[in-house]
């Protein structure tokens, strides 16, 4: 049962990228990758993460999804289609770079060992996290909340009418 | 039985995609959304590792790595809209201005 559920969330997860990666639409693109986020949140859970896949539906499919679309609209390229390359080797030499590098992930993840998944989890849940990082990583934390207050700032003045 | 290989060749694969996305795609903003897979697939991978070890120190990473990519995609996408009201196209390769 749990390998049938996980391939049916890769094989949408993979069938995702690959819309992302291939439409020419920046719309369809956006909604491809908000697929991705749900099945990666599917997987999260499966993998006994489920703070981390509530984040991922909040901050992934609800906030970083809904940006995207929102700058979609707002230049207007919702109707925008990518010419097709000059040059049309560039896929094929994009596809086949694509494919050493999986065999070179795949190769060294598999020589180290990935190590087996046992009943022996970590927990996953608000409280555990919260714990977590409340007290052992609070300065990361901290550090995270300074970014996220960086990149506030820093998106409103590249933004501004006059740069 | 699905072992921890079976994710972490899923998020390889994931993450070519993203690095075939940034490759190949010339919209600004679909490239944004081929990073946005690549941190994706890093975060199954810390993930994965974080159960096959039974520790939570991949699932706090994992969080980190999703604030900086919302980070990430904020200041990105006010760069893409910068470049465009300087120059209306979100085709990377028109932003040349630097060039010589």
């Amino acid at each position: 049962m749990e390998l049938v559920i996980f391939l049916v969330l890769a094989a949408m997860a993979v069938l995702a990228a690959v819309g992302v990666v291939a439409q020419r639409s920046a719309v369809r693109s956006a909604l491809f990758l908000l697929l991705h986020f749900v099945c990666l949140a599917g997987l999260y859970i499966l993998l006994n993460a489920q703070f981390v896949a509530m984040v991922q539906i909040i901050v992934y499919a609800g906030a970083i999804v809904v940006l995207f679309l929102f700058v979609v609209m707002l230049l207007g390229m919702e109707r925008a289609q990518e010419p097709p390359d000059l040059r049309p080797y560039y896929g094929l030499v994009g596809g086949v770079l694509a494919l050493l590098l999986v065999v070179g992930i795949v190769w060294a993840l598999l020589l180290g060992g990935a190590g087996e998944i046992t009943a022996a989890a970590a927990g996953g849940s608000v409280r555990d996290l919260g714990t977590a990082l409340l007290t052992g990583y609070a300065v990361p934390f901290e550090l995270a909340s300074v970014l996220l207050l960086v990149a506030l700032v820093g998106a409103v003045a590249l933004a501004r009418k006059r740069l | 039985m699905v072992t921890a290989d079976y994710y972490l060749v899923l998020s390889a694969i994931l993450f070519a995609l993203g690095v075939a996305g940034v490759l190949l795609r010339r919209n600004a903003l679909v490239l944004l959304m081929s990073v946005e897979v690549m941190l994706n697939a890093v975060n199954l991978a810390l993930i994965t590792y974080s159960r096959v070890w039974a520790n939570v120190e991949g699932q706090i990473l994992a969080l980190l790595v999703i604030a900086v990519a919302a980070a990430e995609a904020a200041v990105g996408l006010a760069i893409v809209v910068s470049l465009f009201r300087h120059r209306p196209t979100t085709d990377v390769d028109e932003a040349d201005l630097l060039k010589g």
